[in-house]
C-alpha cells in the first residue's frame, strides 16, 4: 500500500512522534497507514530474543525476558519520555524515531517566522548556516542500546523481508537519517544472546521524565572472568545518527572494569562527538557530559551481576 | 464543633467547597463551553520582532467558505492597558508590531481549521526594522526607530530614583561595604490551561466568559476599545485552570471575540495554542541588580543603594508597578536606616513581562538574600545570625513608609532551621543547604486605577433557610470560594458547603478587583465578615425576640441560632425584617507613604516565610539533585490550613523550577521554544519533599488575623537554592536559573583561581533621575506619621 | 462510521478522519472533563485510560481504539459514589485548579489497579508524565497514598 500511495503517505503504529509532527506541520501526507498488524510479543528464544516491533514501550521496559538477559535494553525503553507515551509508542517506532533540532520542532508559525530550515520547507541549516548538510540529532534512547547489543532488525518491504544489523539502518545525514526504504516496516527487533553479555543505558536530559535525550550511552559488554572479552559502546543525541565509539570499546577489551580503565575509554569515546547548538542546555556543556554518561554506563555494566549466563 | 478559640470552621483543614466539580470533571472551563453556532476564533500574529504595518490585505481570507468574519485593528483602534499610564495595547495591531507574536488579525469561522487556513491566507506587508533584544541594546540608541513613542531616552520606559533617609552618612558608618551584581532570568507563568474567552452578543449586549483573574479589570477594557457602557457588558469567570498572574491583564482575544461576536451575532471562541500562550506571557521580568549595603562590624546594616534594570518586553503592562516592585520590598524584611532605590524598566522586542507570582519581587529577593549571605560570610558571621539581627519588628514603619504589623520571622527563621538540621549539617563536598528569608503583601494597598471605593464586596442574601454569599472574587485554584464559604459559615454558626456561593461575575456580584497581589483572602474576606456579622444581628435579633431575652444571650452555632434551627430563626428574620440581605466592604487603610510612587508597596499586612534548602551538587557536572525543602510561612491565622500548605507547596514547586530550570529565552528575534516540552517545568521526578511550617502571628487587621499564602512562600526557595550551592561547592551562581552549565564555568573559574562565581560581570550606566529625597516615617507605630495618600 | 467504548456506553460517530480521540471526547461527546495543555504530548493533561491503561488523547486517533475499552474522568465514579481516589483529591486539596487533575485521576487509577499500596516513589514514576503547576504535587501524592489505604 505505502509503495502505491508514494512519499505522501507515512506508516503510524503508536503515533506519539508522528502526531505531534503532522500538527506542527513537519509532515505532511495525505495517508497514514497503520501498522496494527505489527506482533507485540517478546519471544525467548535459544539463540536469540525477538521483539516484535509493535510491543509498546512499555511493555518492552518491564518484559522479564529483556529485564533479565538485557536490563539495558529494557532500561533504555523504560527511560522514553513518559509513561502514558511509552503505553502507546512502540519499539519499531523508537528505532525510527524522526532526528529532532530546536528550530526543526517547531509549530509551523514559528518555522516561518525563524525561516524554514533543510529539513522542511527551507534550503538552509539555521544550527550551521554554512553546512550543506542537516544536523538535526538522532534521539531515540532504544537503538544505541540495540546496536551495542549487536541486535539485528526486520524489515518488511511489499514483496520480501530483509534482516540487517540496527547499525545499519541509520545513515549520518539529519534529513535521511533511516537507510530503510520508505515502504519498508520494521517488524521485530532480534537480539542475539551471547551468554552473560551486561549491558546499561545512561540517559541525560533536564528533567527526570518526558524529556528527550540530550546525551546518552549504551553499553554492552561481556565479561572473561575479571577482565572484559567483548565490548559495544554507543551514544545517543550527539550526532544524526547512533555513534558508536569503537576506540573506546576495543580499548576496554582484555581490561579490568576498574575506574582508571573506565575513565580513559570515556574520553576516548567522547572525542567524535561533536554536539551542536541544537537542543536542550549548552552544547559544550553536553559535550563534557558525554564522557560522564559513558563512564556511568561502564561503570553499571561493570558491576552488573548477570542473571542469565550462557 | 467549636475549638479552643471558639471557631468551627475557621482554622479547620476542610476540603475545597469545589472539590467535587473539580474531580468528576464537571467544573466548566472557558475551552469546554461550546453553545450551538459557535464560532472559533484563530489570531493572525506577527512572525517580525519589530516591523511596520504597510499593509494588510484580507480578501483572500474573506473569501474562504465558512469565514464569517475578519477583524484587523482597524476595527479595534482604541488602544487600552491594565495601567492608566500605560495604555499601549491594541487588540489587533494594524500599525507597528513589536515582538514576535503580537496580533494582527483575527478570523471567525465555522471550523478552527478553517480559521487558521484563513490567518494563513492574510498577507501582510512589512517594514522590517531592527529589533531591540536585550537590556544594553534598549539603553543604547536604536538603529531605527523606537519600539514605544513614549519613554526614554532610547528604549528606556521608566525611570525611578528614590532615597530615604541619609544613605551616604549610613555608608559613611559603616565598617565594610559591598557591592554585588545579579541577574535573573525572565521565566513564564505556564498555567496548565491555556488562556480561552467565548463571547454571545444579545439584545445588545456583550457577555464574555474568559479564563481570568481579573473579571473587573476586564470589564474595564471591554468598555473602552469596544466603545460600550459597562453596562451592557458582562464578564464571568469560568472555572479556572491556572493563573499565577498571567491572567491578569486584560488580553487581545478577550477584547477580540467580543468583536466578532457583535459582528456575526453569534457565540465566538477563542483559546490560545500553548504556543500562544508564551506569547500573552505577562510573566517574571528578566532583572539585572546591583546592590551596594553597608554594615557595622558586629553585622547591623546602615544603608542600602540598590539599583535594578528591568527587560519589560515590548509593552507596558504592570511594567510601571512592576519597577517599584523591584525596589520596594527589600526593608519590609530588614531594618534599614537608609535605603536608596533606582530603578529602570526598558522596552525589547519580546513579549510583554508583567506579574508573575511575587510581582517584581523575586528578583531582588534573590539579590539580597545572597548578597546578605556574602555579607556575613565577609564578616565572619553566620548568615541566619546576621539576617536575624537586622529583622524588622512587628508595629514599625520602615524607611520607605511601609507599615508592618504582625511579623514572624523569628519563628519562621526557627522552624526552619531547627527542623532541617541546619546547624549541624553534614559538611562535605557536593552537600549542601542554603537559607532564606522573604515577605509578601497581603493585598496591594491602592487599586490599580486611582479611586477611593472599596476593594472588595460580598453580599449575603438569605431566604428560608438558604445562604448565598455574592463576590466578585475569582477563585483561580487557590480557594477563594472555599474562604469566602468558610467566613460566612462560621459567622452564621453553619458548615461551608450550607453556603451557596456566586462570584466572579460583574452582573451578579458586587466588585472585587481580582485575584492578584494576594488580596483576596484578606479583603474579600474582611467584607465577608462585614457582610455576614449584619446578618448574624438580624438572625440574632429575630430569635432574641422570640426567645424573650436578650440578644447577647442568643448563641450561634452548629446550625442553631439559640432555641431555634438556621432554617426557623431565618424565617423569624424574614418575617421581622423583610428580604434578609447585607453587603460589608472592605478598603485598605490609607498608610502610603507622602512621595511620588509610594503606592506601590503599601499592604494591610505583610506575610513572612522562611526556608531552607537541602540538596547535592555535582562538582562535574553541575547537575543538581534538591533533597528536601522545610519552609515556614507566617499566614497570621490559616483559615483553612489545607489551602494554605497547598499555596505554600505549590510556592516551593514553582520557585523550585524558577531556580533551576525555567527560563523564557529568545534567540534570533523568536522565543527560543514556546512549548511546554523546551521550557522545563519540573515533573513529578523533580520535585524533593517539602515539609511546611505554618506560623500564626493574628495580623491585627486581617480576617481572623489571617494574611497571604500563595505568593511569598515562593520568594526564598529561590535564594536558599543558590546559597545552598555555594554551601556544597564553594562557587557562587549569582544568576537564575542556577544551571548544571553555569555550575561548571564557575568550577572552572574557581579552579584556575579566577573568582568563583558566574554572573553577570557588571551593571550598566543608566541615566537615572536625581533621587527625590524622602524623609523616613516615626519608625513605632503608635507615633503618628501623615499618610499623603 | 466508528464506534467508540468510552466509560462502557457506546458511540457511533461518523467523525473526519484527522480528528483527535481528545477533540472526539469534548466536541462530539461532550466529555468535556478531559482537558487539553499542548496537544503534543508534552503535558500529560488529556490523558485517558485505554484498555485501563494511560495514554494521551491528544495523539490517538479513533480508529486506532476501536474496539477496546475507553475511560475518562466521567466514567470513575460509580453513580454518585466518587471513586475513592476522587474523594481523597478532593478532601486532600490535591485538586486546586483541577485543570490536571482528570489526567492525573486516570493515571493514577490504572496505578492502583495494577499496584494496590504502590511506594511514594512508584507513584511519582506512574505520574511522571502529567504535569501540575499549582500544588507542587506534594498532596497528589498524599491523596493518592490515601485512596490506596482506603481501597486496600
Amino acid at each position: 500500500m505505502a509503495s502505491e500511495l508514494g512519499p505522501r503517505a507515512m506508516f503510524v503504529a503508536g503515533g506519539t512522534d508522528l502526531f505531534p509532527k503532522l500538527k506542527r506541520r513537519q509532515f505532511e501526507v495525505d495517508a497514514l497507514i497503520g501498522l496494527d498488524f505489527l506482533g507485540d510479543r517478546v519471544r525467548r528464544g535459544d539463540d536469540d530474543t525477538v521483539v516484535d516491533a509493535g510491543v509498546t514501550l512499555a511493555a518492552a521496559s518491564t518484559a522479564e525476558a529483556l529485564r533479565a538477559e538485557f536490563p539495558g535494553y529494557a532500561e533504555a525503553a523504560g527511560l522514553v519520555s513518559s509513561p502514558p507515551l511509552r503505553n502507546a509508542g512502540t519499539i519499531g517506532g523508537n528505532l525510527c524515531v524522526d532526528t529532532r533540532c530546536n528550530y526543526y520542532d517547531m509549530t509551523y508559525e514559528w518555522r516561518k517566522a525563524a525561516g524554514f530550515c533543510m529539513k522542511k520547507d527551507g534550503d538552509i541549516c539555521l544550527v550551521a548556516p554554512s553546512s550543506s548538510r542537516c544536523w538535526a540529532l538522532s534521539s531515540s534512547d532504544t537503538a544505541p542500546m540495540a546496536i551495542a547489543l549487536g541486535a539485528l532488525v526486520t524489515l518488511a518491504g511489499p514483496n520480501d523481508e530483509r534482516e540487517l544489523p540496527v547499525a545499519a539502518l541509520y545513515r549520518d545525514d539529519g534529513i535521511d537519517y533511516l537507510a530503510k526504504q520508505p515502504h519498508e516496516v520494521v517488524t521485530a527487533l532480534r537480539v542475539p544472546s551471547a551468554g552473560g553479555t551486561r549491558s546499561a543505558y545512561v540517559k541525560l536530559r533536564r528533567r527526570g521524565s518526558i524529556d528527550f535525550p540530550i546525551a546518552g550511552a549504551a553499553v554492552a559488554m561481556r565479561m572473561d572472568g575479571d577482565t572484559v572479552a567483548s565490548c559495544r559502546i554507543v551514544l545517543s543525541a550527539v550526532a544524526s545518527y547512533p555513534l558508536e565509539a569503537p576506540a573506546a570499546a576495543a580499548f576496554m577489551v582484555g581490561k579490568r572494569v576498574d575506574e582508571e580503565t573506565v575513565r580513559s575509554a570515556a574520553e576516548m569515546a567522547a572525542k567524535p562527538a561533536k554536539p551542536l547548538d541544537n537542543a536542550d542546555l549548552s552544547h559544550f556543556w553536553r559535550k563534557r557530559m558525554v564522557r560522564v554518561v559513558v563512564e556511568q554506563a561502564l561503570a553499571r555494566a561493570g558491576d552488573q551481576q548477570p542473571r542469565f549466563d550462557g | 464543633m467549636t475549638d479552643s478559640n471558639g471557631f468551627s470552621v475557621i482554622g479547620k483543614a476542610l476540603p475545597k467547597v469545589d472539590g467535587a466539580m473539580r474531580v468528576t470533571g464537571q467544573a466548566i472551563y472557558a475551552d469546554d463551553m461550546l453553545p450551538g453556532r459557535t464560532l472559533h476564533c484563530r489570531i493572525l500574529r506577527s512572525p517580525h520582532p519589530h516591523a511596520r504595518i504597510k499593509s494588510i490585505d484580507t480578501s483572500a481570507a474573506r473569501r474562504i467558505p465558512g469565514v464569517q468574519a475578519v477583524i484587523t485593528g482597524e476595527d479595534l483602534p482604541v488602544k487600552f492597558g491594565i495601567l492608566p499610564v500605560t495604555q499601549d495595547e491594541r487588540a489587533l495591531e494594524h500599525e507597528k508590531v513589536r515582538y514576535v507574536g503580537d496580533p494582527i488579525a483575527a478570523v471567525a469561522a465555522t471550523e478552527e481549521e478553517i480559521a487558521a487556513a484563513a490567518c494563513d491566507a492574510i498577507d501582510v506587508e512589512f517594514d522590517v526594522l531592527e529589533p531591540v533584544m536585550s537590556i544594553d541594546a534598549a539603553l543604547a540608541n536604536p538603529r531605527d526607530e523606537r519600539i514605544q513613542d513614549y519613554g526614554g531616552p532610547n528604549n528606556i520606559h521608566k525611570l525611578v530614583a528614590l532615597e530615604f533617609g541619609d544613605v551616604d552618612a549610613g555608608f559613611a558608618k559603616a565598617d565594610h561595604v559591598r557591592d554585588d551584581v545579579f541577574f535573573f532570568q525572565g521565566n513564564t507563568h505556564l498555567p496548565m490551561e491555556q488562556h480561552s474567552a467565548i463571547a454571545t452578543y444579545v439584545d445588545g449586549k456583550v457577555t464574555l466568559w474568559s479564563s481570568t483573574q481579573v473579571v473587573h479589570y476586564v470589564h474595564r477594557a471591554l468598555a473602552k476599545v469596544l466603545e460600550l457602557p459597562m453596562n451592557r457588558i458582562r464578564v464571568i469567570g469560568a472555572a479556572h485552570g491556572g493563573g499565577f498572574g498571567g491572567k491578569t491583564d486584560p488580553f487581545a482575544h478577550e477584547i477580540v471575540v467580543a468583536k466578532l461576536a457583535m459582528l456575526t451575532g453569534r457565540p465566538v471562541k477563542c483559546t490560545l495554542t500553548r504556543e500562544e500562550v508564551f506569547y500573552a506571557h505577562r510573566g517574571r521580568h528578566p532583572v539585572l541588580m546591583w546592590v551596594r549595603t553597608g554594615v557595622t562590624k558586629d553585622g547591623l546594616i546602615t544603608a542600602m543603594h540598590f539599583r535594578s534594570a528591568l527587560d519589560g518586553g515590548a509593552y507596558g503592562s504592570y511594567g510601571v508597578a512592576s519597577t517599584f516592585y523591584t525596589g520596594a520590598l527589600q526593608t519590609v524584611t530588614y531594618d534599614i536606616p537608609a535605603y536608596r532605590f533606582e530603578g529602570c524598566r526598558v522596552f525589547t522586542n519580546k513579549p510583554p513581562c508583567g506579574p508573575k507570582r511575587g510581582h517584581g519581587t523575586p528578583q531582588p529577593r534573590f539579590a539580597i538574600e545572597l548578597h546578605l549571605e556574602k555579607i556575613a560570610r565577609d564578616l565572619g558571621l553566620d548568615p541566619v545570625d546576621f539576617k536575624r539581627r537586622n529583622f524588622v519588628k512587628p508595629m514599625t514603619r520602615t524607611v520607605n513608609w511601609l507599615r508592618v504589623t504582625s511579623c514572624g520571622l523569628d519563628d519562621c527563621v526557627k522552624n526552619v532551621i531547627d527542623q532541617s538540621g541546619y546547624r549541624n549539617r553534614e559538611r562535605r563536598p557536593g552537600r549542601g543547604m542554603g537559607f532564606a528569608i522573604s515577605s509578601y503583601l497581603s493585598g496591594a494597598g491602592t487599586a490599580i486605577y486611582w479611586n477611593d471605593m472599596p476593594h472588595s464586596e460580598v453580599q449575603i442574601k438569605v431566604d428560608r433557610g438558604g445562604v448565598t454569599a455574592y463576590c466578585g472574587a475569582m477563585d483561580i485554584g487557590q480557594g477563594s470560594d472555599s474562604v469566602l464559604a468558610a467566613i460566612v459559615a462560621e459567622e452564621l454558626g453553619l458548615q461551608p458547603d450550607d453556603i451557596r456561593l456566586v462570584t466572579a461575575d460583574t452582573d451578579t456580584t458586587p466588585i472585587d478587583l481580582g485575584s492578584y497581589s494576594s488580596r483576596v483572602t484578606f479583603m474579600a474576606g474582611n467584607a465577608a465578615i462585614e457582610a455576614a456579622r449584619k446578618m448574624r444581628a438580624m438572625l440574632v435579633e429575630a430569635a432574641a425576640a422570640n426567645m424573650g431575652g436578650d440578644p447577647e444571650s442568643v448563641a450561634v452555632g452548629a446550625g442553631r441560632i439559640g432555641d431555634f434551627s438556621f432554617e426557623e430563626a431565618s424565617i423569624l428574620a424574614e418575617t421581622r425584617f423583610g428580604t434578609l440581605t447585607s453587603a460589608g466592604s472592605y478598603t485598605p487603610p490609607k498608610i502610603a507613604g507622602p512621595y511620588k510612587g509610594s503606592g506601590v508597596g503599601p499592604s494591610p499586612a505583610y506575610s513572612y516565610s522562611a526556608c531552607v534548602v537541602d540538596l547535592d551538587a555535582d562538582a562535574r557536572t553541575g547537575l543538581v539533585k534538591i533533597n528536601k525543602v522545610w519552609i515556614a510561612h507566617d499566614v497570621g491565622h490559616a483559615i483553612n490550613p489545607l489551602l494554605v500548605e497547598g499555596q505554600v507547596e505549590g510556592s516551593v514547586y514553582m520557585g523550585l523550577g524558577e531556580a533551576l530550570m525555567e527560563e523564557q529565552t529568545f534567540r534570533k528575534g523568536l522565543h527560543k521554544w514556546p512549548s511546554m516540552l523546551e521550557y522545563k517545568s519540573p515533573t513529578f521526578l523533580d520535585m524533593p519533599e517539602v515539609e511546611t511550617f505554618i506560623v500564626e502571628t493574628n495580623d491585627p487587621e486581617g480576617p481572623y488575623g489571617a494574611k497571604e499564602a500563595g505568593q511569598g512562600p515562593l520568594l526564598p526557595v529561590i535564594p536558599a537554592v543558590s546559597a545552598a550551592v555555594f554551601d556544597a561547592l564553594g562557587v557562587w551562581i549569582d544568576e537564575i536559573p542556577v544551571t548544571p552549565e553555569k555550575i561548571v564555568e564557575a568550577m572552572r573559574r574557581k579552579a584556575k583561581g579566577e573568582p568563583a562565581r558566574y554572573g553577570p560581570p557588571r551593571f550598566p550606566d543608566i541615566p537615572y533621575p536625581p533621587c527625590i529625597k524622602v524623609e523616613p516615617p516615626p519608625k513605632d507605630l503608635n507615633v503618628a506619621a501623615p499618610a499623603a495618600i | 462510521m466508528i464506534a467508540l467504548e468510552v466509560n462502557g456506553e457506546r458511540f457511533e460517530l461518523l467523525l473526519p478522519v484527522h480528528k483527535t480521540l481528545l477533540e472526539v471526547l469534548r466536541e462530539d461527546m461532550q466529555l468535556t472533563g478531559t482537558k487539553h495543555g499542548c496537544e503534543l504530548g508534552e503535558c500529560g493533561t488529556c490523558t485517558v485510560l485505554v484498555d485501563g491503561r494511560p495514554e494521551l488523547s491528544c495523539l490517538v486517533l479513533p480508529i486506532q481504539v476501536e474496539g477496546r475499552k475507553i475511560t475518562t474522568v466521567e466514567g470513575m465514579a460509580s453513580g454518585s459514589q466518587l471513586h475513592p481516589l476522587q474523594r481523597a483529591f478532593a478532601e486532600l486539596g490535591a485538586a486546586q485548579c483541577g485543570y490536571c487533575t482528570p489526567g492525573i485521576l486516570l493515571a493514577s487509577k490504572s496505578l492502583l489497579d495494577g499496584n494496590a499500596r504502590p511506594t511514594r516513589d512508584e507513584i511519582r514514576a506512574a505520574l511522571a508524565g502529567n504535569l501540575c503547576r499549582c500544588t507542587g504535587y506534594v498532596k497528589i501524592l498524599q491523596a493518592v497514598e490515601l485512596a490506596a489505604e482506603r481501597m486496600g
